[in-house]
């Protein structure tokens, strides 16, 4: 199945975007740029969830629990062992993928709703241990870790707006974002991403062909922590601020929502997931002040109603009708 | 010996209320084969509203069977209508609609009844002659309606015709149609009768854990926990599932690793008997053909 | 350097200015105008604390009100208020979201010690005032450090010490249980008892036994805490779980010395629904009139806030003392607002909030609200009081500065 060739016109609107991509962060306050950092950093944490889920099949209720790793191994690194926020990155990953290949274990015996209590287990049990009295001297305990923001290493203005502390971040969240996409597409489209897609779709076939199912899946866990752990490593220096209460099972839930929101097993679905979860509560805030979750809950099962497979399911549906010349269009329609 | 029978007993009480959400998840997986998490925030809401009734006059028992009532309805009519459009969706897709329901009956209950908590009657009389020194009446009381609700759902299952047709829809669809079952309403009908059980079990455990919108939220977890212990589609098991979680809390947090880590430890313990038995103690074993 | 006189003309100008007494000027920084002023809020209107929701409505009802009376100096109050779901990034996202975007003038009573420690440096660095803090942590007193945060209500540990003092004074060999919540407020109360106790704590305190907010009861934790022998109890819960506490104190026969910390000590939403009969003799201190107390239920401070309950919240619950305390927080930045005048600067409200002294209707008899440059802790006194079956029976005795 040979991919379509790109016309010039996509290559031009890929390049607008990036154009964009760059100037965006001088055309807005702080606080946006703020908000933007956040989706960055959301589209990384879902990437890797949904390497994991949508790619291999494997539900994971407790990402939220690799984040919150990954945050405080940046937090205590910075604020006890006084590294640089740079360097805390590859190691939150390294730690994550540790613990993500290690909770590939349980997760080889345990299936569908057994997993997700497994992962749930997990979400539930970091925050608990995060306030043990007895490591409170590297975690700080329930109070957590004030950290101090970075500051960028140069300064200029463009646009009448100063490359302050905040698009400095934006910059580094977006090179490294840019990174894990690139890393992700190039993991997923050769053997190994075929080797997950077909132990996700039929392990047993699978298996039958010579792949070594417990590593491929061990291994899926470990890659997608990894990512949701620099993603939380990443959180930890933009919020600048650490502490048990942040990471509580809701947000392993609301990486699963933006993983379906997306697209499950899509790259760029992750960036669509990101935009909903940060967003949308706040505009659903802005609509109603009683219960603004309520109106979320509306958003979100509108939005499953009008795309069950994700914003990136919907977009490959309307590509389909709307190319001339495609090949026929498949039952399903 | 003494407190470690009371802690015991505690967690034989505890157990029961898990126990009680546990068989509403068993109950919706039976038919739909999906786990409904917005399962506690329903039992929440049917729990406003007896409460709401009952503060309009109405007497303990009249409202109780109301609010069954009017929450087996209310649960027919979300599989009808918010479920049915996603009903052939991906498993996920529904998981999501879910977690929608979830955080709307929470926002609702907020919104209608207030955050503030309220003291919710329990019909069993503080003094008599079921009390001991290690549990109240109410605790025995609750015991005995879980038993009872159990023991319905397996008549119901084994022996009804409806009951029959409902497992029949949920294990092989396709054929059920073709020998003429309803799929869709058997869906509908599963969904209501969880939602029931889950007011019956809001109902008993509001009185110890006192009614505000968050009442559920702790439990669920520890619902699911119980559910999956026992096996998901083991009615039986979910009880037992749920004494045990209820008792091994307990004793873990007065005995063995103190309060701070308890909810860890118990869970990682859940997960280790769920990797030496995948399909929790009482499940059967799912064999598919290649 | 071109246009030296004009300049030199134009400092001499400003100086002057400058001289002039400040009532003559109007100064704003931004969220202040001639018509309004802008004000920024944090509560916990869902999630896990959302029972403190209603102190940020009461606050908008309390403002409400100011504003058909006329406003504070002709200036309306615009209140601003974001629900951060008690979870400190959001509170982060919400802060920048109040200064960078609303810009507000003052972020008021944000409510939850780990919110408020999350935004704690920004706030100060953007020199912005983080006024009344709703919760009762030490660190918002610090104006060496943080000269823009000041909190409001006693601070957790001089409570804890009150209660310490009297178990010394009347109980000296007291053995002593604690219950408390797994987080930094409840932690805080244990710090501030134990330092209270002193080197006299380790013999004293027999048990103490933490518990989750996620813990659907408490029931276990009370049967050890029975068990290990305590005649003295100190109860640092939350609401929902200190009326659990009472009421399996009274089903499991255990009948000690019972320390109630404020934060739960609301007769309509704890003692009611506990059973009042199960809280008679228990002890707590107060700072705020409790409205259920027929003490307080006459005069004319009661009608004030009587009728406002019924015109501006009439869904509002009469017996829940948070009405209380957000119409009383309420009062005190309307007082800050009206000192300030027309100098409505940043600076300037913070010198004005570190220079309070005064009273408010609906606080307790002899306790005050009293601020001065290195004091930034606006109410400190406390009255002990003890539950009678119907009410908290002030014991008269004041504590605190």
């Amino acid at each position: 199945m040979t991919p379509p060739r790109r016309s010039k016109a996509y290559w031009i609107a890929i390049a607008l975007a990036a154009v964009a991509l760059l100037v965006l962060p001088f055309l807005v306050k702080n606080y946006r740029v703020f908000q933007f950092n956040l989706v960055l950093i959301y589209a990384i944490a879902v990437l890797g969830l949904n390497i994991l889920t949508g790619f291999n099949g494997q539900i994971s209720l407790g990402h939220g629990a690799f984040y919150a790793i990954g945050a405080y191994a940046a937090a205590v690194l910075m604020d006890r062992a006084g590294m640089p926020y740079w360097a805390t990155l590859p190691v939150a990953g390294l730690l994550c993928f540790a613990l993500g290949y290690l909770m590939g274990f349980p997760a080889l015996r345990l299936g569908g709703h057994y997993l997700a209590l497994a992962t749930f287990a997990l979400a539930l049990a970091v925050p608990q241990l995060l306030k043990y009295k007895k490591i409170e001297g590297l975690t700080g305990g329930v109070q957590g870790i004030v950290l101090a923001k970075p500051e960028p290493p140069f300064t200029f203005r463009f646009l009448d707006q100063p490359f302050n502390a905040d698009r400095w971040l934006y910059f580094f969240t977006l090179a490294v974002a840019a990174l894990m996409f690139v890393l992700a597409w190039n993991l997923l489209r050769g053997r190994i991403g075929r080797a997950l897609i077909a132990i996700r779709d039929h392990p047993i076939a699978a298996t039958a062909m010579g792949i070594n199912l417990p590593v491929f899946k061990s291994m899926a866990f470990g890659v997608s922590a990894a990512f949701t752990g620099v993603a939380g490593a990443l959180g930890a220096i933009c919020v600048a601020f650490v502490s048990p209460d942040s990471f509580t099972v809701f947000l392993s839930i609301t990486f699963l929502v933006g993983v379906v929101v997306g697209g499950l097993a899509s790259i760029p679905g992750a960036i669509f997931g990101a935009i909903f979860i940060q967003f949308v509560p706040n505009i659903a805030g802005d609509i109603s002040k009683s219960a603004p979750w309520a109106i979320y809950g509306i958003f979100l099962i509108g939005l499953m109603y009008a795309m069950p497979t994700g914003v990136m399911g919907m977009l490959g549906k309307l590509r389909g009708r709307w190319r001339p010349g495609a090949a026929p269009a498949s039952s399903k329609g | 010996m003494d407190a470690l029978l009371h802690q015991m007993f505690s967690g034989l009480a505890n157990g029961c209320i898990y126990g009680s959400v546990a068989l509403a998840l068993v109950m919706i997986y039976q038919a739909t084969h999906h786990i409904n998490f917005a399962q506690g925030e329903m039992a929440t809401f049917s729990t406003f509203i007896a409460w709401a009734l009952m503060q309009a006059g109405w007497p303990y028992w009249v409202a109780f069977f109301a609010t069954v009532a009017i929450s087996f309805l209310g649960g027919l009519l979300v599989q009808r209508i918010i479920l049915r459009p996603v009903e052939k969706a991906p498993v996920l897709t529904n998981v999501i609609v879910f977690i929608g329901l979830l955080v709307i009956f929470n926002s609702l209950a907020g919104w209608i009844f207030e955050h503030t908590i309220k003291a919710f009657p329990s019909p069993f009389p503080q003094k008599s002659v079921l009390a001991t020194k290690f549990f109240t009446s109410h605790d025995v009381g609750s015991a005995a309606v879980m038993l009872c609700v159990l023991g319905l759902l397996y008549a119901f299952f084994r022996f009804t015709p409806i009951g029959l047709a409902m497992r029949a829809a949920a294990q092989n669809p396709d054929s059920a149609r073709l020998v003429g079952i309803r799929v869709s309403w058997m869906l509908a009908v599963g969904w209501g009768l969880a939602a029931a059980i889950g007011a019956v079990a809001g109902m008993m455990v509001a009185p110890i854990v006192y009614l505000d919108p968050n009442m559920m939220s702790g439990i669920l977890l520890y619902g699911f926990a119980a559910a999956l212990l026992g096996g998901i589609d083991n009615p039986g098991g979910a009880v037992v599932g749920g004494f045990i979680v209820g008792v091994l809390e307990n004793l873990l947090g007065a005995y063995v690793i103190g309060t701070e880590l308890k909810l860890s430890v118990a869970l990682v313990l859940i997960v280790g008997i769920l990797t030496l038995k995948p399909d929790g103690l009482f499940g059967k074993q799912v064999v598919t053909r290649v | 350097m071109k246009f030296t006189v004009s300049k030199l003309a134009a400092v001499a100008l400003a100086a002057a200015t400058f001289g002039a007494p400040a009532l003559a000027q109007k100064k704003y920084d931004p969220g202040a105008s001639d018509k309004e002023v802008k004000i920024g809020g944090m509560s916990p209107y869902s999630g896990p604390a959302s029972a403190y929701g209603a102190i940020g409505k009461a606050i908008s009802a309390y403002f409400a009100k100011v504003n058909d009376d006329g406003g504070v100096n002709g200036r309306k109050l615009n209140f601003i208020s974001l629900d951060d779901g008690y979870n400190p990034a959001k509170a982060v996202e919400h802060a920048r979201k109040l200064v960078e975007e609303d810009e507000v003038l003052i972020v008021f009573n944000p409510l939850g010690t780990p919110s408020n420690s999350a935004i704690h440096k920004y706030m100060n660095q953007k020199k912005v005032p983080h006024l009344f803090l709703a919760t009762g942590a030490t660190k918002w007193g610090d104006p060496k450090n943080f000269p823009w945060t000041m909190g409001w209500q006693p601070a957790y540990q001089s409570e804890a010490k009150i209660f310490a003092a009297h178990i010394l004074d009347t109980k000296p060999n007291a053995k002593i249980a604690v219950l408390f919540q797994n987080d930094d407020y409840g932690k805080d109360y244990l710090k501030g008892f134990e330092d209270g106790l002193g080197a006299k704590a380790a013999s004293m305190i027999v048990s103490k036994i933490s518990y989750e907010v996620t813990d659907p009861t408490v029931d276990s934790q009370m049967l050890s805490l029975k068990n290990s022998g305590a005649d003295t109890f100190f109860n640092i819960t939350t609401p929902k779980f200190a009326a659990q506490a009472i009421k399996k104190a009274a089903e499991i026969g255990w009948k000690p010395t019972h320390y109630l910390n404020s934060v739960s000590a609301s007769v309509g939403s704890v003692m009611t629904p506990a059973g009042l009969e199960n809280g008679v003799g228990i002890y707590t201190a107060s700072y705020l009139k409790d409205p259920t107390d027929p003490q307080f239920q006459k005069g004319k401070e009661w009608d004030d806030w009587l009728a406002w309950m019924k015109k501006y919240q009439p869904s509002g619950d009469l017996k829940d003392v948070n009405n209380v305390y957000g119409y009383t927080v309420a009062q005190g930045l309307v007082q800050v607002l009206k000192q300030a005048g027309d100098n409505l600067t940043r600076e300037n409200i913070m010198k004005q909030a570190a220079s309070l002294d005064l009273t408010l209707p609906m606080l307790l008899p002899g306790v005050n609200v009293k601020t001065g440059p290195d004091d930034f802790f606006p109410i400190e006194r406390e009255m002990l009081a003890r539950f009678n079956g119907k009410t908290w029976e002030l014991l008269g005795k004041v504590y605190g500065r």
